[in-house]
């Protein structure tokens, strides 16, 4: 019996998003493989990117381990994200926390003018995240799209309940845009249509929602398997958008994480090598040595 | 590749035509369609030629053969796996972590690492994580000290162990002092194969076969199989980590979806040679684990390491098609007493974790009461009947609680708020307090709901 190497090729190719204007653009996504898979036919244009995450406000719950590296800049934004892109991170994720209605609440405007200092302070490309409250969410991200004309930023995220408004201030100014949905296939392609109905499809990043390591990561891992394995082997345009794992808060959320940085770290760092096996495209990390660390062993 | 039935049936009596029934099928069509999946075997049919047998029996031989290393409670099992991906079915066998000892490390070191053999267990809902065998690896070039490290192995401890050194000679020697635990002896290459073959079939165990490539392991295996040997685990030699996934997954593709048999085997790799550092090596070996190695040799680790490897490993390795679940009972989340909070979720693993975990992270000790719901989520329990007044009310008496707290408010979860009503007839004399709709909203009810309570 002889052995033919068991190379596969496919018809399907994932879009190619940019992020970023003029020199720090990055692209994501652009293969017409799976994840991983440089022995099979076709190309993996874009690497899967490494961002940090940024809050703009100093974190009252994060264990020592994860304030530590950042510690003298935790309550200046563009100093972090400056940090940020000193320990290597390929993108910084900033996340409005402040605007908040059950925290600080603060006004869209101010978070707006927070985005713009810090994307324009950085010289990779910026993701914005609002504090996941569709309603304020609805009333955040346009502005923040606004402030930052140009800046083609990746803003999200958007959900099934306020993507209108978000998309509409997104396509006006230029942005990418995270279509979010709660771990499940069929609503992650529900809100895919929807969203491409009145947005370009090439500027849509998927967020299927990232459990992690021990709190239902298999969920997320098989999700993006699929999804990835979807568009790519059966060419289904609803699932050929790049996919980003925002696996920071619910890595360092778990006890497990909190109880032993080295712990912790691995926390990340596993949960963060499993999503991109399945086929993320972008991983949005917290600590500085789980970015390093990941970095290394899978470039 | 699985055998389809339809190409059994031409295999059997007149071309599957002779519908004598005595195999207690009414056609052979039947009977082929029950081989192929499983539900019946072949010695049920009186009617096979011995070569007709042999080539049906290998036929129907999963395309990645069983392996076991060890015996009795503590053996491990590896192979049997089916699909490529995990969504396609469920992968069967869990990736046996091993511990490397070395010959040359001294001998606080080796007690060291007995002890963290056995020592570092963790447990998980009910299930009981830990690593699964010891490498024992000669490294010295002397019998003596190998074959002493052997048998302090073998007197201190029941876990299942391998075999590494270079030299056939103190290999075999070393197996010769521990045959009947059944040592998975490493590397057969090349080199020492006709040295292994007789020993083994005098003492039938299973081998580590080691090449410098996929191709390079063919004829390996392809010999052994001409011996009748093949109780396996293969090692393509990879040099780095994506080389290694390159391998396992031209191999996991070859034996399934090729049915290609000389690579149908669980594979072996060493995340130490690929990387160093102790994250890294874990990292390398999370890697793997997601990328089919059935056994991997880890050259230390330490809890910090052993507890997310392992938890990804049961997380890779839990069936898709069903739910982790956690027993049905009422459990003490902090150290709560007869003013604490009561609330109520269903026992699907993950809604236990995030209700748990935020109970805890709100810092209000609490009472908390789940529900057997057939794994499933809280919303999905509730429109499966599986979690309504009539179900809840019983578990509830049932549970003790009422011994445990003077309590009698219980907070269900707001995704069940139409529950409140039926669950109050239910259960004369409990106020019945619809809670956060999410579990992460949690953390901002229960202290002020707690604070009220005692009040």
């Amino acid at each position: 019996m002889d052995f033919k190497a068991p190379v596969e090729s496919f018809a399907g190719s994932v879009r190619e998003v940019s992020i970023g204007s003029g020199a720090k653009t990055v692209k994501i996504g652009g293969e017409n493989r799976l994840a991983y898979s440089p022995f099979d036919e076709g190309s993996t244009p874009n690497p899967p990117r490494l961002a940090l995450e940024v809050w703009d406000m100093a974190p009252e719950d994060w264990p020592e381990s994860t304030t530590a590296p950042f510690a003298d800049v935790l309550s200046d934004p563009v100093k972090w994200a400056q940090k940020c892109v000193d320990y290597g991170a390929d993108m910084v994720c900033l996340r409005l926390v402040s605007t908040d209605p059950s925290t600080k609440n603060a006004p869209a405007e101010a978070a707006a003018q927070t985005a713009k200092q810090v994307a324009q302070a950085i010289k990779v490309p910026l993701i914005v995240c609002g504090s996941g409250d569709e309603k304020k969410d609805a009333e955040v991200l346009p502005k923040v799209a606004e402030a930052c004309s140009g800046e083609s930023l990746l803003i999200g995220p958007a959900v099934k309940e306020n993507f209108e408004p978000i998309a509409k201030a997104c396509q006006e100014h230029g942005h990418s845009i995270i279509a979010q949905s709660p771990l499940d296939i069929n609503l992650m392609k529900e809100l895919s249509i929807k969203l491409s109905k009145v947005f370009p499809a090439d500027r849509i990043v998927i967020d299927p929602l990232s459990s992690a390591l021990g709190y239902g990561m298999e969920y997320s891992f098989t999700i993006m398997e699929r999804t990835k394995q979807t568009g790519v082997a059966f060419k289904d345009a609803m699932t050929q958008m790049p996919i980003i794992a925002d696996l920071a808060a619910e890595s360092w959320k778990t006890k497990e994480a909190k109880s032993d940085e080295k712990q912790g770290i691995l926390w990340e760092g596993i949960t963060a090598v499993s999503l991109l096996l399945a086929g993320a495209n972008l991983a949005v990390l917290r600590h500085p040595d789980s970015l390093k660390l990941v970095s290394d062993t899978l470039r | 590749m699985a055998v389809k039935g339809t190409d059994i049936v031409k295999k059997l009596p007149d071309l599957g035509k002779k519908n004598c029934k005595e195999c207690g099928f009414p056609t052979c069509f039947a009977f082929a369609m029950k081989l192929a999946s499983g539900g019946a075997t072949l010695d049920k049919c009186p009617h096979l030629s011995p070569e007709v047998t042999e080539e049906l029996e290998d036929a129907l031989s999963p395309a990645i053969k069983l392996v076991t290393v060890g015996t009795g409670d503590n053996a491990l099992q590896v192979g049997n796996e089916e699909v490529v991906f995990r969504h396609d079915k469920t992968y069967v066998h869990p990736t046996g972590i091993g511990l490397l000892i070395s010959d040359t490390e001294d001998s606080a070191k080796v007690d060291e690492k007995i002890k963290k053999i056995s020592d570092l267990q963790f447990d998980v809902v009910g299930i009981n994580l830990k690593a699964d065998l010891l490498a024992l690896k000669c490294d010295s070039g002397k019998k003596d000290t190998f074959l002493a490290l052997v048998d302090k192995v073998c007197k201190s401890t029941g876990v299942p162990f391998m075999l590494i050194c270079e030299d056939a000679d103190i290999l075999l020697a070393a197996r010769d002092i521990c045959a009947d635990r059944r040592p998975l002896l490493y590397p057969v290459t090349k080199n020492n194969i006709d040295k292994i073959i007789p020993a083994i079939k005098e003492k039938p165990g299973p081998l580590g076969v080691k090449a410098d490539s996929l191709e390079e392991l063919i004829p390996l295996t392809t010999r052994l199989k001409e011996e009748k040997i093949d109780e396996v685990v293969i090692d393509p030699g990879s040099k780095d980590l994506m080389e290694a996934i390159n391998d396992q997954t031209f191999i996991r593709r070859a034996a399934i979806k090729q049915g290609f048999r000389p690579l149908g085997y669980p594979t072996i790799a060493f995340p130490g040679t690929l990387a160093k550092g102790e994250l890294k090596e874990i990292l390398v070996a999370s890697a793997l684990v997601i990328k089919f190695a059935a056994v991997l040799i880890l050259t230390d680790f330490d809890e910090f390491g052993l507890r997310p490897l392992l938890m990804q490993r049961l997380n890779i390795y839990t069936d898709p098609r069903m739910p982790l679940s956690v027993e049905e009972k009422l459990y003490a989340v902090g150290e709560p007493g007869e003013t604490s909070p009561v609330l109520i979720t269903t026992n699907w693993a993950l809604t236990y974790f995030i209700v748990s975990a935020e109970i805890e992270s709100s810092k209000v000790s609490s009472w908390l009461l789940v529900k057997e719901a057939e794994g499933l989520g809280v919303l999905t329990a509730w429109a499966a009947g599986k979690f309504n007044g009539d179900s809840i009310a019983p578990f509830l008496k049932r549970s003790g609680v009422e011994d445990k707290t003077k309590t009698r408010k219980l907070v269900i979860p707001g995704k069940v708020a139409r529950i409140k009503g039926e669950l109050e007839d239910a259960l004369p004399g409990w106020e019945i307090i619809v809670g956060p709709r999410e579990a992460t909203e949690i953390t901002g009810f229960l202290p002020g709901y707690a604070a009220k309570l005692k009040n």
